[in-house]
């Protein structure tokens, strides 16, 4: 009853003009990354960082967050099944039905299904997530330093260890991310670490700046060194004739299940701290291919395989939202950049973000179903629009990425230095790209390290430094040992094949899911 | 815990780019940059832009201050100039007071808000410029701290909770602002009266107000200290219990009735998270005389009495030789106390 009062309340926010229209520039800007390759939310919340400073209103720029991101996965569909190229990496598992189902000339049906799955998917999981929010936050009030620092440990293990190739690279990532959060002013002692004599590095180095460099001009560098290897233009396929209807009543038939499922799949997914939307949609993918009862049509355009992934990396978006909004605590490259949102306009996520602003909590609930809405009617229609995007000249779109990029870290923080360190930081993110170093966990180390640390610290100083208070009480102990499962279980495969004896170079060497955010 | 350091660069730039700008401009046209002489030998201030630095971030307690002041003196016409604030941001204000003392020397038309905040941080935080460059011009608000412990505590009083803060400092944990803050010098200073080693008081510092009191409601903490608004809301539901407040007279800090102060139980301290104005170094008795003359009107103003009131801030005004006196003393009872604690 309460929650759907409050939910009540949130929509009155959202359906005012202004806030309509911060939801309706999101979602187009979301579409518009989304259909874009390599430009993804993370790098795109990144580069809005600096002038949402201006803003001077969380809810309007949340809403336009939230906006964006669920954009940026209706137009990552849209490159995927036209193009073959997914924008994002969620949209990996929709390009191998959807291309298939475009090349037989039912590219509009492929589309239809992947809009509107997502819009179920989208609505559904919203809907969950405006349930299971307030319990979840007030079961973190219990939660200790102790606590905290274990499920810090848990994300960090989690996402690095299934971000990526390769743990050991993995980890590198991360602690160069640790290394950088460390800069500055000990929160515990207020001595001053790594800051090398110089009052430029006495705050510490601010995330906007590290964010912006390694998405924004690290991925820029990345692209002008590979340009020659790329084509200037890009050739989509035609979305179809008006002869071709969008969905049949077979269709319809064949995709509610996919996506009923995809949202069961997603939704828990985002939520645990290994989360983001890429490992539901191969699993939503895996298993529609399992219960099909034609799996020959499976590789070749079946439609169960666009329903699914598409539903799930939607529903994986409020998953995410749940633990960043009642812990803290992001689990992906894009979360991370929001909670750095929420940190530059002074507000702790967390149990107390219910109490102290609940009208900023649930106008962002009710802003996802509002965008839910207005990306329906905003992609259906205009999916030949979208196309057109993909033949802006790549030199001209990056140019114009380093040029925001630039004055936008000098806005925020007034300062050349920083525009030099963003610059440095840029090219190590290109570094990190050329040798095949994933982002997200430098990202992860930046925002949880010093939350890690402090938090043990603190466990510590209160426990008057007894380390058995990390396994004393059952939450932190079940907490530190699903850190220590994370960690292990993208190995079972070579383990396993070990035990059985063979030889484990034929072996998948780990669990691959996916790249990045 | 209201001067907590934040990061909020934005409207810091915009405000000090327009900064730049207008002292630029104002240099170039005017030669003397620390006031006119009119002909009778009096200074006449201001004979430009006034620019009030606030130190920390827009929203704290500086902050307000500084905005509370420029509306003041321009809504009551004690200028006829125009008043501008501009942020510099981290480290307990001492980044701002950095800039102040290398960049603004000599020039009277700069000011800077500050506090008690940045006495400590300025020891804690090891700054290179200590508060002794700059020239004192005026106190002007307070606020009491409160000390709380959760509903379930068996501290009904704080003798109870000092004796056992001596007999086994190990069993409390004490839980505030940034470290060097306000609440961990008067956890400091209270050991010490209490005749207690404040070295082994163990505080743990939180960003936040809010952070603080998720740790005293899961557990964490035995005891929070705080500015007196800041557990309001807790201590009116009953779930946490106001032991003392640290002013010279008891206040209300939500439970209805005036809380009792620390000295009314029997330990000599009294500590008030104050916050004054300061100009640059290298300012000429007479120039700062007529600064002093111009916050002299802003205090007597209507619209700052009025201020006053709303924010619910405590009149806590010294100013010329008092002003000087008091900031040497605090100067040196919190260097002196956060030594002991350890972190000078």
């Amino acid at each position: 009853m309460n929650v759907f009062g409050d939910l009540l309340s949130g929509f009155g926010t959202v359906l005012s003009p202004e806030y309509l229209l911060y939801a309706a520039i999101g979602v187009t800007l979301g579409t518009f990354v989304g259909v874009l390759p390599g430009i993804g939310p993370a790098l795109t919340i990144a580069l809005l960082l600096p002038v949402t400073f201006s803003l001077d209103d969380p809810i309007g720029t949340f809403i336009m967050f939230a906006g964006i991101y669920y954009g940026a996965m209706y137009g990552g569909s849209t490159t995927s099944i036209l193009l073959n190229t997914p924008g994002e990496s969620a949209s990996v598992a929709t390009a191998i039905e959807g291309y298939q189902m475009a090349r037989r000339g039912r590219a509009k049906a492929a589309l239809a299904t992947a809009a509107i799955g997502s819009f179920v998917a989208g609505t559904i999981s919203t809907l969950l997530l405006s349930l299971l929010a307030q319990p979840v936050a007030r079961l973190a009030s219990t939660f200790r330093a102790a606590d905290y620092f274990a499920l810090a440990l848990l994300a960090m293990v989690a996402v690095t260890a299934l971000v990526g190739r390769s743990v050991v690279r993995g980890l590198m990532s991360l602690v160069f991310g640790l290394f950088l959060g460390l800069v500055g002013i000990d929160a515990l002692t207020g001595q001053a670490r790594f800051t090398f004599g110089t009052m430029e590095l006495l705050e510490g180095v601010d995330i906007v700046v590290v964010i912006v460099g390694l998405f924004a001009i690290g991925e820029t560098l990345y692209v002008a060194s590979r340009l020659r290897h790329l084509p200037e233009h890009v050739h989509p396929l035609e979305p179809g004739s008006a002869r071709h209807g969008w969905l049949t009543r077979d269709d319809w038939r064949r995709s509610w299940g996919p996506w009923l499922r995809g949202t069961a799949v997603g939704f828990p997914f985002g939520a645990l701290p290994s989360g983001g939307a890429d490992v539901p949609t191969f699993l939503s993918y895996t298993y529609e291919k399992h219960r099909a009862r034609d799996r020959a049509e499976f590789g070749k355009g079946a439609i169960e395989g666009v329903a699914g992934p598409e539903a799930a990396n939607n529903a994986a978006f409020s998953g995410v939202l749940v633990p960043l909004l009642t812990l803290g605590i992001p689990t992906s490259a894009t979360a991370a950049v929001m909670l750095a949102a929420f940190q530059i306009f002074n507000l702790q996520p967390g149990p107390q973000l219910f109490d102290t602003s609940p009208e900023l909590v649930w106008a962002l609930i009710a802003s996802l179903y509002v965008g839910n809405v207005l990306l329906l009617l905003l992609n259906l229609p205009l999916i030949r629009v979208w196309v057109k995007v993909l033949q802006i000249p790549r030199p001209i779109l990056y140019a114009g990425i380093l040029v925001f990029a630039t004055l936008g870290v000098y806005a925020a923080t007034g300062s050349v230095n920083q525009v030099f360190m963003a610059y440095a930081v840029g090219v190590v993110g290109f570094g990190m790209r050329h040798f095949d170093f994933p982002i997200a966990p430098v990202i992860l180390g930046l925002i949880l390290g010093p939350m890690m640390e402090v938090q043990f610290r603190r466990a510590l100083l209160v426990a008057n430094g007894d380390l058995s208070t990390f396994v004393t009480r059952p939450l932190t102990a079940v907490l530190l040992a699903c850190a220590v499962l994370a960690f292990v279980v993208p190995y079972l495969p070579r383990i396993v094949a070990r035990l059985r004896g063979r030889d484990s170079r034929d072996e998948p060497k780990k669990l691959v899911f996916a790249e990045d955010d | 815990m209201k001067d907590t350091v934040v990061r909020r660069p934005g409207r810091v730039v915009a405000a000090g780019m327009a900064a730049a700008l207008l002292a630029a401009t104002a240099a170039g046209c005017e030669k003397d940059t620390a006031g006119g002489q009119t002909g009778t030998g009096e200074v006449r201030y201001p004979t430009k832009t006034v620019q009030l630095m606030v130190p920390a971030a827009p929203g704290g307690g500086w902050d307000l201050t500084a905005r509370t002041m420029q509306k003041a003196m321009t809504d009551g016409k004690l200028v006829d100039q125009s008043v501008e604030v501009y942020n510099v941001t981290g480290a307990a204000g001492t980044i701002g007071l950095a800039q102040l003392v290398s960049k603004n020397r000599g020039d009277a038309h700069h000011l800077m808000v500050m506090g008690l905040v940045m006495v400590g941080g300025v020891v804690a935080n090891k700054s290179p410029v200590k508060l002794d460059q700059v020239t004192p011009i005026a106190t002007l608000t307070a606020e009491q701290e409160v000390i709380v412990v959760p509903a379930a505590s068996k501290y009904k009083n704080l003798k109870q909770l000092m004796d056992d803060a001596r007999a086994a400092p190990a069993s409390i944990n004490w839980g505030g602002g940034s470290a060097g803050g306000t609440d961990q010098i008067l956890v400091g200073l209270l050991a010490k009266a209490a005749g207690a080693d404040p070295r082994a008081m163990k505080y743990v510092a939180y960003s936040g107000g809010g952070e603080a009191k998720a740790a005293l409601l899961s557990g964490d903490l035995t005891a929070a200290v705080s500015g007196q608004s800041e557990f309001k809301d807790l201590v009116a539901s009953g779930k946490v219990r106001a032991l003392a407040v640290s002013g010279a007279t008891g206040v209300d800090v939500g439970g209805g009735s005036p809380a009792p102060t620390i000295k009314e139980q029997g330990y000599d301290v009294e500590l008030m998270n104050w916050r004054g104005v300061v100009a640059p170094p290298g300012i000429d008795a007479p120039t700062k005389e007529a600064v002093t003359a111009l916050v002299d009107r802003l205090h007597s103003s209507e619209s700052w009495k009025s201020a006053l009131q709303k924010q619910g801030w405590e009149d806590f005004y010294k100013s010329g030789d008092a002003a000087s006196t008091f900031f040497t003393s605090e100067n040196q009872r919190i260097t002196t106390v956060l030594t002991d604690i350890g972190l000078g």
